[in-house]
């Protein structure tokens, strides 16, 4: 049958169990748009093509699935940058279009052209380029395959005009050829045996579970492993659900603003298993003091990040669920009691240092509206926040039970991820429960997207965090610069009435004794619904890891009965 | 000391620039790329020289992440054929004509252009040969120089250590010696 490149690209995407596409229309990407009107995929209209990036983001993280954004050429396309360095960092599957100018005008310059595939390489896991109707199903396969395979990530299509409207015989590929695509799925069974050596022999054992445990779906295997040799688990910001929070193994998370006893058991640990993480600055504060006693294993898929910032002695080169599926049946059941001891030690300290056991002075703190979050959803909530104070309180605070719970952008830190995301997480599952905890500096870098979640009938549940501060750089500045506080006061409008203006019901919080009413009101309230919690102008995250410390050399939060 | 990688790659529009690109990002230091045609079409062939404050490891894993890249093989420590090519044109005057012409010949280069006050000659050789030549030419006066950069090919039957994630080490990674793959 004969078909017009738009109208291939639709159908491949269809084949690809595309249902929702992010997306923003202009000149060079209108053959596209129009052809979505004859299938069944649901077009929604973003704000901006930034909101489209990280609503296809959102959409991937929530369901697994390859999130799909679509825009025009040039400021369309550069417009998505943002989201795809997001989803780069993160590893998330995403597939993003771009219209193009037409092949034969590329090189001059011509209206809104830009060389988004020179633009996007640093930052795609691969892109493409088609200047030819006969090339659109083979790309779209190979860019879907690249995408959710492996160690995910983003893939552009740049798509030419003549492309999209050039009639050809289509034909669907039914096999695709990646001679140099081939990602790990078993390590070797020599390696695998060093590292069950290694387990044996240690005395003070610690798991760092990152994303690629629940990329890979290595929940389960994750803990048997852990149970089966009594090794506590700490997590990373995005590995946050790989281990429920109330399992008696959890440390909760590592790193800069991780807890306490995560790092204090990293630094001393003999052992540490490194588990589809990368050894991120955010998580190992100055590398060389990092973790001086542990011999390292390191299971990871992509081959580039072993030895990349730590070195360690054996890396597992493979799919984490297979890897660990291969090793579990070698092991045998270990016991570290004294470990176990100093670890709940540990613990307790934590738990007396906690911003919880300050509940009674009468101060509206975010971590208090972050745990009444946590009470009046049942733990149960998907967890999508910005970036910022209210970031690390939401990761410390909301204690995750379950995997996929917790959308949050990690190695970018982009403020503004946090509204579009939700928006494209609602899209996986309408009856899902999903819940935005935002800062006001990064609500408002994305808030045109209230419009979007207005259009589509959005059911996004807003905790809005309102310090009117830039939170997490003015304590920096509290910390480094002095109390000098540049730039990081911020207003905002008045949130009240501009949830009004987009028909949203809202209420706003000063009072401690008000939070779990208003949190009761958005859950009961059909719809999106915002509540602003004018909390705590000053308050600091706790614990901090300050640049160029060791893990454990830690600013901690006073004992309250010390302040 | 430095790092010679081989990387095959599929010959498609931009591959170097992915390849440069990478380079650039991490941070490798290229001494030289060569690029050219394989024996098996659509697929180019490239020789990687990196200086060793460069993790040779790091630069194969992450040419081996890019998609277009078949193969990538480290011959730094391996028996392997590496040489270079480079044309040299220095200034001659009638008296020191024969003086260079024997340096040549010693060399075993080629006069491949001879004109009134200058001279072109090809060397092929070890990076260490052709700087050695390079060295007695100076005094003459060089008034140009161009050089290919290294290509390298294993000898024998033998293919370099291969880089396949994942099974590093294995009898699978040991025992593959040629270059065959489809
Ligand atoms: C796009 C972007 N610009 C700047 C920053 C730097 N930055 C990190 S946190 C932060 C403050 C965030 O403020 P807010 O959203 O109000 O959260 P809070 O820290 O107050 O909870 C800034 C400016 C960033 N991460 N992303
Ligand atoms: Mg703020």
């Amino acid at each position: 049958m004969k078909m017009n490149g738009a109208d291939i690209m639709m159908e491949c995407l269809v084949r690809e169990g595309v249902d929702t596409i992010f997306g923003y229309p202009g000149g060079a990407i209108m053959p596209v748009h129009d052809a979505m009107l004859k299938y069944p995929i649901h077009h929604v209209l973003t704000r901006h093509e930034q909101g489209a990036s990280h609503a296809a983001d959102g959409y991937a993280r929530a369901s697994g699935k390859v999130g799909v954004a679509v825009a025009t050429s040039g400021p369309g396309a550069t417009n998505l940058v943002t989201g795809i360095v997001t989803a780069m960092m993160d590893s998330v599957p995403m597939v993003c279009i771009t219209g193009q100018v037409p092949a034969h005008l590329i090189g001059g310059d011509a209206f809104q052209e830009t060389d988004v595939t020179g633009v996007t390489l640093p930052i795609t896991k691969h892109n493409y380029l088609i200047t030819r109707a006969d090339e659109i199903a083979q790309v779209v396969r190979e860019a879907f395959h690249i995408a959710r395979s492996g160690r995910p990530g983003p893939v552009l299509i740049d798509f030419c005009k003549n492309a999209q409207l050039d009639e050809i015989e289509f034909e669907y590929p039914e096999d695709i050829s990646l001679p140099g695509y081939s990602p790990p799925d078993h390590a070797p069974m020599d390696d695998v045996n060093k590292a069950v050596e290694l387990i044996e022999a240690a005395e003070r054992p610690v798991i760092l579970a990152g994303h690629g445990v629940q990329m890979s779906g290595a929940m389960e295997e994750l803990r048997i492993f852990a149970t089966k040799t009594n090794t506590p688990v700490s997590m990373t910001l995005l590995g946050l659900g790989a281990l429920p929070a109330s399992d008696p193994l959890s440390l909760g998370m590592m790193g800069m603003h991780g807890e306490a006893c995560a790092n204090e058991a990293i630094q001393n640990a003999d052992l540490i298993l490194a588990f589809g993480m990368r050894f991120d600055d955010r998580v190992t504060g100055v590398l060389s003091k990092y973790a001086p006693h542990a011999k390292k294993i390191h299971v990871e898929v992509d081959p580039t990040e072993i030895h990349k910032n730590v070195a360690v002695d054996v890396p597992l080169m493979g799919d984490l669920k297979t890897v660990l599926a291969d090793m579990i049946p070698l092991l045998d059941e270990y016991d570290h009691p004294q470990w176990m001891a100093q670890i709940a030690e540990w613990k307790a300290e934590t738990e007396e240092r906690s911003i919880m056991s300050w509940q009674d002075d009468g101060k509206l703190y975010s971590a208090h509206a972050i745990r009444a979050m946590w009470t009046a959803t049942e733990g149960d909530a998907l967890v999508v926040t910005g970036v910022g104070q209210h970031q690390m309180w939401a990761a410390q605070y909301y204690e995750f039970e379950k995997p996929y719970r917790l959308l949050t952008s990690g190695g970018a830190g982009t403020m503004g991820y946090g509204l579009p995301a939700a928006l494209g997480a609602w899209f996986t599952d309408k009856e899902k429960d999903v819940w935005l905890i935002d800062g006001d500096g990064s609500f408002q870098m994305t808030q045109a997207e209230l419009s979007t979640m207005m259009q589509e009938g959005a059911n996004v549940k807003i905790v809005l965090l309102n310090n009117s501060y830039l939170g997490m750089v003015r304590q920096w500045q509290e910390l480094f610069f002095d109390e000098r506080y540049a730039a990081t006061p911020i207003t905002g409008p008045d949130f009240m009435k501009l949830a009004e203006a987009h028909g949203i019901p809202a209420k706003r919080v000063t009072k401690p004794e008000d939070a779990m009413d208003a949190l009761e009101f958005a859950k009961n309230t059909p719809g999106t619904v915002l509540i602003e919690f004018q909390v705590e102008k000053e308050e600091l995250v706790y614990p901090m890891v300050p640049a160029g410390a060791a893990l454990n050399e830690m600013l901690r939060r006073p004992i309250k009965s010390e302040k | 000391m430095q790092n010679t990688i081989v990387a095959l790659v599929e010959d498609k529009p931009g591959v170097l620039n992915r390849i440069a690109s990478l380079f650039r990002r991490r941070n490798f230091n290229i001494k030289s790329l060569n690029v050219g045609n394989s024996e098996k079409p659509g697929i180019s062939r490239m020789t990687i020289v990196v200086d060793d404050s460069v993790n040779a490891s790091q630069v194969e894993a992450n040419l081996y992440k890019l998609v277009n890249v078949i193969d990538v093989q480290d011959v730094t420590d391996e028996p392997a054929v590496i040489r270079e090519l480079a044309l040299i044109k220095v200034s001659v005057t009638p008296e020191k004509r024969n003086e260079i012409s024997s340096l040549a010949d010693i060399f075993r280069t080629n006069v491949v252009d001879v004109a009134q006050d200058s001279m072109t000659i090809e060397i092929v050789g070890t990076e260490k040969k052709i700087a050695g030549f390079v060295e007695l030419l100076r005094p003459f006066g060089i008034l140009e120089m161009v050089r290919t950069g290294n290509i390298a090919m294993m000898r024998g039957a033998m293919a370099g250590k291969r880089y396949m994630p994942g099974k590093n080490g294995t009898e699978e990674q040991k025992q593959y010696s040629a270059l065959s793959f489809s």
